[in-house]
């Protein structure tokens, strides 16, 4: 803040050199945002003549027949919705764990060096995951997780329905779980900025109480945590939405009706798009592919500002500023 | 929290009964560390499971002809990935040459005039460029320099994707280290007369050198991994190519390629990839870590 | 010591760039949008286009061995991309073409789908596919006149992984068509025993297996389904990429190998190369003339011999449930596609030069690599059609 101070005190003395800069750097601020509006415009451009073409139904049927040239994308938004939700379901309270054991539980020294080990989760490349859940993860819930799952929590009357069918190997289940290792360094890196934006006074007061550790988190921490922990996930959800490689190598690649099973191969919008992009070889089909990334891009544009509007509640100034 | 609350708040001598309570306060507090414990090491046994895995997987692949020769047709054991080693590095370096300025140009905008209106426009256009999902910026790019500007598949297009995961990465680091400058710095240099923009580039910049230095290698990281954008932009090659107008390989989708295929040798080429990958960019990331160790918060 | 490498690495790739920014005129990228206005839109080449081209050369060039080096002029890039059911074929021949010629000839086997999309957009500069192009397909194209170049013949195997089965399995349409409906769900269901009586099929639930992305195998699988079931017909129909009613789905025939070797009980269908390298098991096809064959050099050349002497004249045609003896019954032809006028003379040389030696010297690896060589009647038309080829008006194949 004081810069602008001192920037409106010289402002009278700006020379040409300064005038040059300025201009210089609002023009490439600027140009990020001609960006963003040329993605939107071109995006939305050649989505047009689908969603002209299908109308609203194109979010609410599940019918995609490239031979019959009628589209809708809601197996995809569905397929994108549950193995989103199924990470979330996962990572959510494993983070939290993570970030609390960061902030609460392990001394210091140990802190940095585990604290990075959970970051590094989140440089691994897509890719990488994608090959990993292909050859060893997707093999290993084929074989072991998903009969247990089949034989155990598939008996119960309602939810059983999660966990019926055939097994095939690659199902939105494994989509999600991949998810899940892929937002958990996320949730658990804004969770940890948000924990520790705590203020020390609302745990001991705790303490002094007499709290064990357990109910000074309990009862002091994640109250005051609450909404900026939400965010985090919703942060999470974000990154779970728009993934493409690692989802596309596991989720089966395959359009059928919605199935309310787990076990069933799918489409997430993102591995639609990766898919069938290049090959959608009519008019139709291309834009319809293409209206598929606008409902993706605006979809992901909500999640991220919520999740912001939620994390910035909660953590402001540069402490808080953990946007990953 | 109710009976925390309760208990905690009554204090008091111990009686037999709140003897009983506190024993199952401390067994509760007990259970919840186990679990809060083995959540912190389900991250840890997960990053060293894969790690495991791409090293032992990726090992044998690794040979000098892995990095210097180019692949070989179906079904052919042996040759390498050099055409897609040397095409991720060609196009990280032209993406680095146009999203470079742009982002900490952007950065500096955002740090040192916040208190224009636009400030706030520009930020919030950075995070949702930086939630784009990257396929839809391939699909951006491909609309623009795929089918329009350049007319064909192109490493220069490729470069464009990149360039673009990479500005959202470089603006906010640049923006935050920047802030972190204290202001009686900007203020000795203006004062001695030192024009604004010399000021920001002599004095703040080199400052937050080390800074800034991390944000571009952490986006040229993250841009390295990137494989979506790339199938719909620079789309492969199998051949070595170093003109930007051509389709050019890269290790991501050279990796994806391969592990979509149905050939051992080629699986296990996957795995180098993947090693050669994570690697670089585990190296990157613990060096910039090191190096900028106290420099930050965090 | 990565991170040291690295560094170098980025460092000599400075100067690469300089050098690439001076070298950059290889590539003219084709400005000319509107198509000719002088045909008819889907019109198609025919011979007698060949004569009123103003040829160099006088006479038929010689077949085999003519193109034996590098030419001068040609461009030393190509790209392509398009079908995976020749990529094995492809990769083959652009390696050893390039050590021939120095021609470096880029092919990315990204579906059918693609290539047809992609040389649509003339984002290539040839596509492939194993579909021949839909009349409405062709009116879209960018370029004017798109040319159908047969490369070779080949064969779509039906695949199957079943643990504990080694006999050979035979399938009748019927069956077949169960399957990939979705009516046949189980290996041991009564339709498919009664073919295959002593085969101990289990059980389990079959796994469908088929292809996610725009596929000219596909193609010329619904293609077969739907010449023999009206159900097929009338639920799915024939394309590049079709709604599947069961299954999962992969990408490129690698995809469907790979997934169909990672997946116990399941089915999928693939270019017969694709189900030989896996060590796949390949099953017997009850064809039209009733008996049960597996798909060979031999019977898929049956299968095409039919059609060699009625083609059509632009070349593009079905083979699929042919009538011989011992044809295969899903078979096919599997196309380069380029552009009659070409815009840019060195690649023009380049594409014509490197055709004519694939559809001559590139047949005898046809083969070894599974597919079979085209029938000498189709090699005569196609090299009509690559004498056709224009560039700035004149012919564009050196004739040598």
């Amino acid at each position: 803040m004081d810069k602008i101070a001192s920037g409106s005190r010289f402002a009278g003395g700006e020379d040409q050199g300064d005038k040059l800069f300025r201009w210089l750097v609002t023009g490439l601020a600027v140009g990020t945002i001609v960006l963003l509006a040329l993605i939107i415009f071109l995006v939305f451009g050649d989505a047009r003549s689908a969603l002209l073409q299908f109308g609203l139904s194109f979010l609410t049927t599940a019918i995609w027949d490239p031979v019959a040239e009628r589209f809708g994308a809601l197996a995809f938004i569905y397929g994108t919705l549950v193995t989103s939700a199924v990470a979330l379901l996962i990572a959510g309270p494993i983070s939290v764990g993570a970030a609390l054991f960061l902030t609460e539980y392990v001394p210091k020294w140990l802190r940095e060096p585990l604290s990075f080990l959970i970051e590094l989760l989140a440089v691994i490349p897509s890719i990488i995951y994608g090959l990993w859940g292909l050859f060893i993860l997707a093999p290993l819930m084929r074989d072991a997780v998903e009969p247990f799952l089949q034989n155990t929590l598939g008996q119960v009357p309602v939810i059983g329905a999660l966990f019926s069918g055939a097994i095939l190997g690659r199902d939105m289940l494994i989509a999600g779980v991949i998810l899940a290792i892929m937002i958990l360094p996320t949730v658990t890196a804004v969770s940890r900025e948000v924990l520790r934006a705590v203020p020390d006074t609302q745990r001991e007061g705790m303490i002094a109480l007499g709290a064990t550790k357990w109910e000074m988190i309990q009862g002091a921490v994640l109250p005051y945590a609450k909404a900026g922990i939400a965010g985090a996930s919703v942060l999470g959800l974000a990154r779970a939405l728009g993934e493409t490689m690692a989802v596309t190598m596991v989720i089966g690649n395959s359009s059928s009706a919605i199935s309310p099973s787990l076990f069933t191969p799918g489409y997430t919008m993102a591995s639609a798009i990766a898919n069938q992009f290049t090959e959608a070889d009519s008019e139709m089909y291309f834009s319809a592919l293409v209206a598929v990334a606008l409902v993706l891009l605006l979809v992901a544009a909500l999640v991220n500002v919520a999740a912001r509007l939620l994390v910035w509640r909660v953590a402001r100034g540069p402490q808080g500023s953990a946007r990953l | 929290m109710e009976g925390s609350d309760i208990t905690v708040g009554s204090g008091g001598a111990l009686t037999r009964d709140q003897d009983g309570i506190w024993q199952r306060r401390r067994l509760v507090d007990v259970f919840m560390t186990v679990l809060i414990t083995v959540s912190a090491l389900i991250g840890v046994a997960v990053l060293l499971a894969i790690l495991a895995y791409v090293v032992i997987n990726g090992a044998p692949a690794l040979n000098l002809d892995f990095f210097t020769q180019r692949p070989l047709p179906y079904g052919e054991v042996g040759g390498g990935v050099a055409p897609a080693i040397l095409g991720t590095l060609y196009m990280l370096f032209v993406a680095g040459l146009i999203g470079v300025p742009i982002g900490v140009g952007t950065g500096i905008y955002l740090s040192e005039y916040a208190g224009t209106r636009l400030a706030p426009a520009v930020r919030f256009t950075i995070d949702l460029i930086a939630g784009l999902p990257s396929i839809v910026i391939g699909v951006f790019v491909w609309a623009l320099l795929v089918r329009h500007l350049v007319g064909h598949f192109s490493g220069l297009a490729g470069s464009v994707a990149l360039a673009i995961v990479m500005v959202p990465i470089i603006t906010r680091t640049v923006e935050e280290v920047l802030r972190l400058v204290p202001g009686s710095l900007r203020e000795a240099a203006l004062a001695l007369g030192v024009p604004r923009w010399r000021t920001i580039l002599r004095v703040v910049l080199p400052t937050a050198r080390s800074g800034v230095t991390t944000g571009v290698v952490l986006a040229m990281a993250r841009a390295g991994g990137e494989t979506a954008p790339l199938l719909l932009t620079s789309l492969g090659n199998q051949f070595f190519n170093t003109n930007l107008l051509q389709p050019m390989a890269a290790l991501p989708v050279q990796i994806y390629n391969y592990a979509s295929s149905p050939f051992a040798d080629w699986h296990t080429k996957a795995w180098g990839g993947a090693l050669v990958l994570i690697a670089t960019i585990g190296v990157l990331s613990l060096v910039t870590r090191l190096a900028t160790r106290g420099q930050r918060p965090g | 010591m990565r991170f040291g490498f690295k560094w170098s690495l980025l460092a000599v790739l400075l100067v690469v760039v300089l050098a690439a920014c001076t070298n950059t005129s290889t590539t003219a990228p084709t400005a000319t949008a509107s198509s000719g206005v002088s045909q008819a839109p889907g019109a198609q080449g025919t011979a007698s286009q060949t004569s009123s081209v103003t040829g160099a050369t006088s006479g038929r060039p010689a077949g085999a061995g003519l193109i034996n080096g590098p030419y001068p002029g040609e461009a030393r890039n190509l790209n392509g991309a398009g079908a995976t059911f020749p990529a094995v074929l492809y990769t083959k021949w652009f390696s050893d073409y390039a050590q021939l010629t120095g021609v470096q000839i880029n092919y990315q086997s990204i579906g059918s789908g693609g290539g047809i999309k992609a040389i649509s957009d003339r984002t290539v500069d040839f596509g492939a596919s194993d579909a021949p192009l839909t009349d409405e397909q062709l009116k879209a194209v960018k370029g004017g006149q798109l040319l159908h170049i047969p490369t070779t013949l080949g064969g779509v195997a039906v695949t199957y992984n079943i643990p504990g089965v080694s006999k050979q399995l035979k399938f009748t349409p019927e069956t077949l068509s169960g399957i990939f409906l979705g009516t046949i769900t189980k290996w041991n269901d009564p339709k498919l025993v009664a073919d295959n009586p002593d085969a101990g099929l289990p059980g389990n639930n079959i796994v469908v297996v088929h292809r996610s992305d725009g596929s000219g195998t596909t193609n010329i699988f619904t293609d077969y389904l739907s010449n023999v079931s009206s159900d097929w017909k009338s639920k799915v129909g024939v394309g590049t990429s079709v709604n599947w009613p069961v299954g999962l789905g992969e990408k490129g025939n690698e995809g469907v190998s790979a997934g169909v070797k990672q997946n116990p009980n399941s089915i999928g269908y693939v270019e017969v190369i694709y189900a030989i390298q896996n060590k796949l098991g390949v099953g017997l096809l009850k064809n039209k003339a009733g008996n049960f064959v597996q798909p060979s050099t031999e019977t898929v050349s049956e299968a095409a011999a039919g059609v060699a002497q009625s083609i059509a004249p632009d070349l593009r045609a079905s083979i699929v449930n042919a009538p011989g003896a011992n044809a295969y019954p899903i078979a096919g032809l599997t196309y380069i596609l380029i552009y009659q006028q070409q815009t840019d003379k060195a690649k023009a040389i380049a594409l014509t030069r490197m055709l004519w030696w694939g559809i001559h010297d590139g047949q005898k690896y046809t083969t070894e690599l599974g597919y079979s060589p085209l029938p000498q009647e189709i090699v005569s038309k196609v090299e009509d059609k690559i004498l056709s080829v224009t560039v700035n008006g004149q012919q564009a194949f050196p004739g040598k």
